[in-house]
């Protein structure tokens, strides 16, 4: 057990996974020569030479498509786009033929490749470069979208998303790359398709994922510490499959929950969780779930707008405070 | 860059038997493709349906130009490739029939024939959606220091779409093995070269990218096919992307369902007079290839392999209902729904 960075854990497991196995390359814009625009791949061009860390033009349809035709004839490619907004390019290659090959030839080819991307606002990097568009990925069957939010969940999961057999977006955060956490040693791959509760609690539950579900943590620990409640908190860790009976068995116990999510929110995951809540849980919920999301507006440039529009800790204090008002049970305290 | 000229074709005996085995190739892609419009009026074929009448000898001539290691992608007007690259044309008309028995288990349908066992990678239905995986699977040939050559067929309407500009770029900088072919047939749906294309002659498109290509006659298939062999023995042997044009017309509509309304008599009378299959029978018994008699009893035959197709998709059985859910993902994974329409996400009242 070591601990380390996000973005250590994620440039660790890349090393590993291609040393462990020829048919691992990577793909992408900036990776080699540059290495990274968010450093994850430093020091690997060096290492294994141009063939296997290969920098793209700037061309993400063509080469998140080239990744797919290595995949189908079974490299295992792993391709870093620069941000998720960046993805957009390539949309048609990663819905209409990543997540669809296997299907629609009757299951004659897989397509095992990975897709590394970071999410994430709060850099002051406007409209266009600040988007949480995961939801178009995880709206997709035959995609599958992981999304770890410690260093442990980055390793674990980066190591089953490259040995799946199946096209696997996975997302980052621009914010996480400098959050630190234990690391356990050794070749553990995770479980795709399974959320986690990283936080017992009996009050109140908090579904988070990526980002959102490090401030659940946090958020958590503050409750706990200032106010005596005791918040369970689940991060779904998967965005599709989603792991929808963890999140039922949490709000079972507590009976209310708060989704936070840093997309918007008409329409977004939180909006799938809800929704789910009330399919598995409705006789046991004594509030309406609530919801923390981005406001609904291209993000701006300006610090004061940007901080505005982005869901904050405080944001979701507040949303607790409201769900437990509302059932009586904010006063009690030991629960 | 070279326009190939057409080609008269030597009359040595090799030859002959050569040219009547692609006559009789052309001729199944001929005879299958009109059974299948027929099947489509008779609403045993669903879907969209566009058929390769009028580009049998491109077709032929392509087909000819590559091996059995060779991969092929193609785009939705994919019958006849899968025809003459080896596909069972029972299964591919099963397919068609959205048949349990169909080349893609009846999951693709006609724009998404795929084998596996004769390399033929798919059948693409979203315009240009092939050439950035055609340009994956000639790296993974390169990563591997194979000698398989992959070969990406697309329509002219392609080469206006920002992945043949991408692709393009791609294959020449990463020397990938791989020759595109561009099957012009001067029409994208109803849209003309000259009013898609600011530079109408297509293969000179290539240039931008320091690629070698040429401009063929479609309609010779021998000429397409040497034109083809010179772009593929430049890919296997020197590691270089190829661009082809070949040039053809397209006998009916854009697909099954189209009566091309707007083409002029003279326009559709003209791609008539170029008519591959006929060109070439009558070049055979010019040639005293063969006679009347001969050319005839090739098509009885042919006739007979497309009946023995429709019989074996009228047969072939739907596929199951409980087979929904076993193509969504290859590697297992918990919690993926499996959820039909009316289905509750919980069991009610648990």
């Amino acid at each position: 057990m070591a601990v380390m960075s996000y973005r250590q854990a994620l440039h660790d497991t890349l090393r590993a996974e291609m040393l462990r196995d020829p048919d691992v390359f990577l793909m992408g814009e900036e990776i080699g020569r540059f290495e990274g625009s968010y450093k994850i791949t430093a020091g690997l061009l060096d290492e294994f030479g141009p063939k296997r860390v290969r920098d793209t033009p700037i061309a993400e349809e063509g080469f998140t498509g080239a990744a797919v035709g290595a995949a189908m004839l079974g490299l295992r490619p792993v391709v870093e786009i620069m941000t998720i907004n960046f993805s957009l390019l390539a949309l048609d290659q990663i819905v209409n033929h990543a997540a669809k090959i296997y299907g629609m030839f009757g299951g004659q080819k897989s397509v095992p490749m990975v897709i590394r991307t970071p999410g994430g606002g709060g850099q002051q990097l406007a409209a266009t470069h600040s988007q949480n568009v995961e939801l178009f990925y995880a709206f997709t069957p035959g995609l599958k979208v992981v999304a770890p939010s410690s260093p442990a969940d980055a390793k674990a999961l980066l190591l089953a998303s490259i040995r799946d057999n199946d096209p696997v977006l996975f997302l980052e955060n621009l914010a996480l790359y400098n959050t630190k956490g234990e690391v356990p040693d050794g070749d553990v791959a995770g479980e795709i398709g399974r959320a986690a509760v990283t936080r017992e609690g009996s009050d109140i539950t908090l579904v988070a994922y990526s980002r959102m579900a490090h401030v659940a943590l946090q958020v958590a620990e503050k409750l706990a510490s200032e106010e005596g409640i005791s918040a369970e908190v689940v991060d779904l860790r998967s965005l599709r499959p989603l792991d929808r009976p963890t999140i039922i068995e949490s709000v079972k116990k507590t009976s209310c929950a708060v989704v936070l999510e840093d997309d918007w929110l008409t329409y977004g995951i939180g909006a799938e969780v809800a929704a789910s809540i009330s399919d598995g849980a409705f006789d046991y919920l004594d509030a309406p779930v609530r919801r923390v999301a981005m406001a609904e507006v291209p993000l701006p440039y300006a610090k004061s707008l940007e901080l505005a529009a982005l869901p904050s800790a405080n944001d979701v204090v507040t949303a607790v405070h409201q769900t437990l008002d509302a059932v009586g049970r904010r006063s009690v305290g030991a629960h | 860059m070279a326009t190939t000229s057409r080609k008269r074709p030597a009359r040595s005996a090799k030859n002959t038997e050569e040219l009547l085995g692609y006559y009789r190739q052309m001729l199944l892609v001929r005879r299958f493709e009109e059974r299948t419009a027929q099947a489509y009026t008779e609403a045993k074929i669903g879907g969209y349906c566009h058929l390769n009448l009028g580009e049998e000898a491109t077709v032929v001539g392509l087909m000819a130009a590559i091996e059995e290691r060779d991969y092929l992608f193609t785009n939705y007007r994919d019958h006849g490739y899968a025809l003459i690259r080896g596909m069972d044309p029972g299964r591919v008309m099963a397919e068609l029939y959205g048949r349990q028995d169909g080349v893609s288990r009846g999951w693709g349908g006609s724009m998404h024939l795929f084998d596996t066992d004769v390399r033929q990678l798919g059948g693409y239905g979203i315009v240009g959606g092939q050439l950035p995986l055609a340009a994956g699977a000639a790296l993974a040939v390169s990563y591997r220091d194979g000698d398989e050559v992959v070969m990406c067929q697309m329509g002219d309407g392609t080469t206006n779409i920002g992945a043949f500009h991408e692709t393009l770029n791609i294959a020449t900088l990463w020397d990938l093995p791989i020759v595109f072919v561009v099957v012009n047939n001067h029409l994208g749906m109803g849209t003309t070269v000259e009013m898609s294309s600011a530079e109408p002659e297509l293969y000179k498109r290539a240039a931008s990218y320091r690629m070698e290509s040429a401009r063929v006659d479609g309609n010779d298939v021998v000429a397409v096919r040497d034109a083809a062999k010179i772009a593929v023995e430049r890919a296997r042997k020197e590691q270089k992307p190829y661009l082809l044009e070949t040039v053809s017309g397209r006998l009916r509509g854009h697909s099954v369902v189209d009566p091309a309304a707007y083409r002029s008599k003279e326009e559709v009378e003209a791609v008539r007079a170029q008519d591959p299959v006929a060109g070439l029978h009558d070049q055979l018994i010019a040639a005293k290839a063969a006679d009347a008699d001969q050319l005839a009893e090739v098509d009885a035959d042919v006739h007979r392999i497309v009946k023995a197709a429709v019989e074996f998709a009228e047969k072939s059985p739907a596929p199951e209902v409980s087979s929904l859910f076993d193509y969504t993902y290859a590697s297992p994974v918990p919690n993926d729904s499996r959820r039909l329409p009316a289905d509750p996400l919980f069991p009610v009242g648990a």
